[in-house]
Formats: C-alpha cells, sequence, structure tokens
C-alpha cells in the first residue's frame, strides 16, 4: 500500500477521471491536491533512493540494482516491472515539482473561461501519469505504451483551445509523434525478434555480448524516432507552432516537461543497452545540437511574437541536451551536465512560459514589441522572466550555469573545444534574445494610444517567480541533484 | 527463407509505405490510414520474428493487443481532430506553415 512507485502512476490517473466527472472548478482543486501529494512521493522515493549509495551514474549496474516493483505480483515477462534509479528519482522529482506551481498557475489563468479547458485538468492527469509510468518504466515495450500515452494527452492538450490554427498545429505534432514511436516500436520488434526480451536489465548484457545487424538497424531506427519526438534540429519543425500557440500553462508543460521525456528515453538507452553501439554515431547527435543551438536561438532573436521567441529559444536548448552523448565518458560528468540541463531547462522554461502567459494576458497581445513600458506595471513577472533568462544564458548561480560548467569540463577534458565555443556563444545568443523583451518592458515607453494595460493577478505573477527563482537556486542545490543521479538503492 | 521472415519483411516493406505516406501525402483521411498501414507493419514483424521453432510466442501477441488499442486510440483522436479541422476551415489539408 505505501509503496511510492505504484501510487505515482495511479494517482494522476485517479484525479484525473474525477477532475473529468467534476468539471473545470471542482477538478482543479481535486488536481493541484492530487499533484502535492504526488511531489511528496517523489521525494520520499527520492530519499529512498539516494540513500542506497553510488555507483556511476548511468551505468549497466545502476538499473540492476534499482528499487523495484512488480505490479499486482506478477513479474516480467507476463507481468509488468517498474524500477527507480537516482535518473528516474530526479526526473519524478522535476515532473511533480514543475507540475505543482503550474497547475496553481493554470488555475488563475483560465478562471473565468470555462468551456475552454474543460479538458485541461484531465489531461494533465493523464500526462502526468504517462511521464510517471514512463520514467518508472523497466522494459522497452512498457516504455512505447507510456510513450504514446505522453503524446497523445499532449496532442489533445494542443488542440485545446480550438482554434483553426491549433487544430493544425496539434495535427501536425500528433504525425510527428506517431512516426516517431512507430519507428520506436519497430525498433522494439527487432530486438524481440533478436533476443526474446524487452527488459532493460536482461538485455544490456546480450547486446554487450552479441549484436547481429537487426539490432544495429533496431538501435537507429529508435534514436531516430526518439530524436524526432525530442524535436532536435533538424526535426524541430513541428514544435514551434505547437508550443507557441497553445495558452500559457499548456506550452509550459510541452516545453518543460513532454520533451524530456523522450530525451530521458534516448539517455536510458543509450547509457544502458546501447552503450557497445552507440559510440560509432554519438557525433551525429552532438552536431545536430550545435546546429540546433545556433538555429534555434537565431530564431528566437527573429521572432516577432513573444510565445514563439520562448517556443524557438526551446529549440535551442535541446541543443546542449545532445551535446553530451560523445563525452559520456567514465567520469559520469557529462551525464551530470545533461541531467542538471534537463532539470535548469525544465524549470526556467516552465517561468518563462508563465511570465510571458501573464504579460500576454496583461497587455492583450502577443508581440514582443508591445511589452514596453511593463516593467512598471508587473515587476515581479519581468523579474521571473529576467530570472528565468539568467538560467537559459547560464549565468552564476543558476543551475543551467552549473550544467553549462560541467559540460565544459567534460568537453575540455577530451580535447573538444569547438564545442566549448558553441555552448559560449550559445550562451550570448540566448543573452540577445531574453534582453530583446527586457530593453522593450524597461527601456521604451509605452504607445499609450495602443496600450491598454488590463489587471494583473499577483498569484500568477507569484507562480512565475517561484518556477523562476527555483530555476536559479536549483544550481546552488546542486550537489544533492549530482549526487542523486548516481544513486542506485 | 521461412515464413517468419516473409512476414517480417513484408511488415518492413508495409511500414515504410506507411511512414512514406505520412509524410508526403496531404489528404488528412489518407494520413491517418497510411498511419494505420505503418502499425500494421510493426505488428507483422513483431509476430513474424517472434515465431521460434513452429511454436508461437505469446508475449508478442499481447503486445501487439496491447499495440492495436494504442493504435485505435491514436486513430480515433487524428480523426476527432480531422472533423475539427473540416469544420473550422472546410478542407481536410493541413495550411502551410505561418513563417513565425
Amino acid at each position: 500500500m505505501t509503496d511510492p512507485l505504484a501510487w505515482l502512476i495511479l494517482l494522476p490517473l485517479f484525479w484525473a477521471t474525477g477532475a473529468f466527472l467534476l468539471g473545470p472548478g471542482r477538478g482543479a482543486r481535486l488536481a493541484i491536491a492530487g499533484v502535492a501529494v504526488q511531489l511528496w512521493l517523489a521525494f520520499a522515493l527520492a530519499a529512498k533512493v539516494g540513500a542506497g549509495g553510488t555507483a556511476p551514474a548511468g551505468s549497466a549496474a545502476s538499473m540492476g540494482t534499482a528499487i523495484k516493483h512488480a505490479i499486482g505480483g506478477w513479474g516480467a515477462p507476463l507481468g509488468i516491472d517498474l524500477a527507480a534509479d537516482g535518473l528516474t528519482a530526479v526526473m519524478l522529482l522535476l515532473t511533480q515539482g514543475v507540475a505543482l506551481p503550474l497547475l496553481l498557475f493554470a488555475r488563475g489563468y483560465f478562471a473565468g473561461d470555462s468551456a475552454a479547458v474543460r479538458y485541461f485538468w484531465p489531461l494533465t492527469g493523464f500526462l502526468l501519469a504517462g511521464f510517471n509510468a514512463l520514467f518508472l518504466a523497466a522494459d522497452l515495450f512498457n516504455l512505447y505504451v507510456t510513450l504514446e500515452l505522453v503524446g497523445l494527452a499532449a496532442v489533445g492538450m494542443v488542440a485545446m483551445s480550438g482554434t483553426a490554427a491549433q487544430i493544425a498545429a496539434a495535427l501536425r505534432y500528433l504525425f510527428a509523434t506517431l512516426i516517431g514511436s512507430g519507428m520506436y516500436l519497430l525498433g522494439v520488434a527487432l530486438i524481440y525478434g533478436a533476443y526474446g526480451t524487452v527488459s532493460i536489465v536482461t538485455l544490456t548484457p546480450l547486446v554487450n555480448a552479441d549484436a547481429p545487424t537487426a539490432v544495429k538497424i533496431a538501435g537507429g531506427l529508435m534514436l531516430l524516432g526518439l530524436m524526432l519526438k525530442t524535436a532536435l534540429f533538424p526535426f524541430h519543425y513541428w514544435l514551434p507552432p505547437a508550443h507557441g500557440g497553445a495558452p500559457a500553462p499548456v506550452s509550459a508543460l510541452l516545453s518543460a516537461l513532454v520533451v524530456k521525456a523522450s530525451f530521458y528515453l534516448i539517455l536510458r538507452l543509450w547509457t544502458g543497452p546501447f552503450a557497445p553501439l552507440a559510440d560509432a554515431v554519438a557525433w551525429l547527435p552532438a552536431l545536430l545540437g550545435s546546429a540546433a543551438i545556433l538555429w534555434g536561438s537565431w530564431q528566437a532573436i527573429r521572432a516577432v511574437r513573444l510565445k514563439m521567441l520562448v517556443a524557438w529559444s526551446t529549440v535551442a536548448q535541446l541543443g546542449y541536451l545532445f551535446l553530451i552523448f560523445p563525452l559520456l565518458g567514465a567520469d559520469g560528468l557529462a551525464l551530470q551536465a545533461g541531467g542538471m540541463q534537463v532539470v535548469a531547462h525544465g524549470l526556467a522554461k516552465a517561468a518563462m512560459f508563465a511570465a510571458v502567459g501573464v504579460l500576454i494576458h496583461v497587455t492583450g497581445r502577443d508581440a514582443v514589441a508591445d511589452v514596453a513600458g511593463a516593467a512598471s506595471r508587473m515587476p515581479v513577472t519581468l523579474f521571473a522572466f529576467g530570472l528565468a533568462g539568467v538560467t537559459l544564458m547560464g549565468l552564476p548561480p543558476s543551475g543551467g550555469f552549473l550544467a553549462k560548467w560541467l559540460l565544459i569540463e567534460a568537453a575540455l577534458a577530451q580535447g573538444q573545444w569547438w564545442m566549448v565555443a558553441v555552448i559560449l556563444s550559445g550562451g550570448l545568443l540566448a543573452a540577445v534574445y531574453v534582453f530583446r523583451v527586457l530593453r522593450q518592458a524597461f527601456l521604451l515607453v509605452p504607445n499609450e494610444r495602443r496600450h491598454r494595460f488590463a489587471k494583473s493577478a499577483p498569484l500568477l505573477e507569484w507562480m512565475a517567480f517561484a518556477l523562476a527563482a527555483a530555476s536559479v537556486l536549483v544550481g546552488l542545490r546542486g550537489m544533492e541533484i549530482v549526487r542523486l543521479l548516481g544513486a542506485v538503492a | 527463407m521461412t515464413t517468419g521472415l516473409i512476414f517480417a519483411c513484408a511488415g518492413a516493406i508495409l511500414f515504410t509505405m506507411g511512414v512514406a505516406g505520412v509524410m508526403l501525402l496531404d489528404h488528412l483521411l489518407r494520413r491517418i490510414l497510411a498511419f494505420n498501414l505503418m502499425g500494421s507493419g510493426v505488428f507483422l514483424v513483431l509476430v513474424g520474428l517472434a515465431q521460434r521453432a513452429g511454436n508461437p510466442d505469446p508475449v508478442p501477441q499481447a503486445m501487439v493487443i496491447t499495440g492495436i488499442v494504442v493504435a485505435v486510440a491514436a486513430t480515433a483522436l487524428a480523426l476527432a481532430l480531422a472533423r475539427r479541422l473540416f469544420t473550422l476551415s472546410g478542407g481536410y489539408t493541413l495550411p502551410e506553415t505561418p513563417d513565425d
């Protein structure tokens, strides 16, 4: 009864169904209470995992000795096994930690227009259940099912506002995500055909011993499919319209968490069963990641609309995650950098979309030019935007700084100077697009004839601020996260 | 060539056709059908490769059933969105992506 593993999946399913039946008003309260309990469960799980001692993060042993739970007492292969190690615990903490302030934000943001948001609360519940199940899944097929759960819930959320442009963005996103998971599933089929098992723990030694061509093809297909779902350049085409058009709380959930789910899966496979195959192609994701940093930042600098600016910044920040693959050595620095970047970007991007949501709500327009003079009316919101920007730029003491520092250290240890140049110029480009907004807000005088500022809600402003502050402060607690990433129970 | 391998190869061809269809076709209904073709291809590979020494293996069959459920759910969502787009824009094709 008290096993947090199963309840992390069951609880969101319960409150999602409850929220669907109760409607938006009471459903929102139920959802917030549910996520608060989930956050507590995630902390309990992290404490349990962290107490278990440490091993090299992501090594073959880390999944094998993790906390386990066989659902309903049926073990694999007929039943479903859940497993949690340090990486799982960090992802679970991040998911619930980002979701709780965002749901409080959403409650204020959606107050008033109940028709459009009838499905927000149930869909969020199913999305969170999909996340938690994905992070806890211990076999490749179960990962496929949870990946689809996350994808379908996310598509539903993109389509929620119901305008033609949003439906088109949702359909484009749906087709991208279906192709991605189809490729992944074909890979799973080939692997089952070769080895007769899909359990990650059992597969790792088998692939190490002997990898026939079919398995190499499977690895390539799965990687390609997951890169499409993570919106790595040049597969990012679906991301800006889907993330930039949705309501602010939805954009925040999508940008902060959904794309990280498929990245988590790449990391899990790359450091687990596919480690022996991965060395040959490790440069491909790194090169695409560098291209993503430069192209995404450039598009963010050019963007006319505020939310598009933030969405393109997501494309850029996802690039950093893929730089770690050629650097995944024995020292575990690159893995720590990747984990830290996931956490820092998750919090910062949620904060930035929330802050932009408030700006749009108050100015009534979604254009960078229209925030002129907003600083005096919404100091907290702009402070939140600025703090989130500090994390994206990678200035100390933020979590983004720690991530980039670890990444640069790992790159220098292996003599990859060009990568350092990409990381540093990415930070400078981020500064350009963040200051583009701040300059408008602080220095330029609003055109009074065009501007009619609505009243802003303090709850919204402070939730955005809380997320942004967390993204900076997480840098100060970096050692705990890094230690947790390497922990096994 | 064993029967299993024939199934798997046919599945791979169907999958490739499906992916090409989802990416290249314009009409939304055709793209949704192409997605289903893609799924069927994967299921053929899954069941075809898993026949060991003539004895069917129950695990991949359970996977295929789960996969079919997922595919039905995805198809339903895609059809609902396509119908909604049709009522809003009067067409079954996605508009060109705006530049920004």
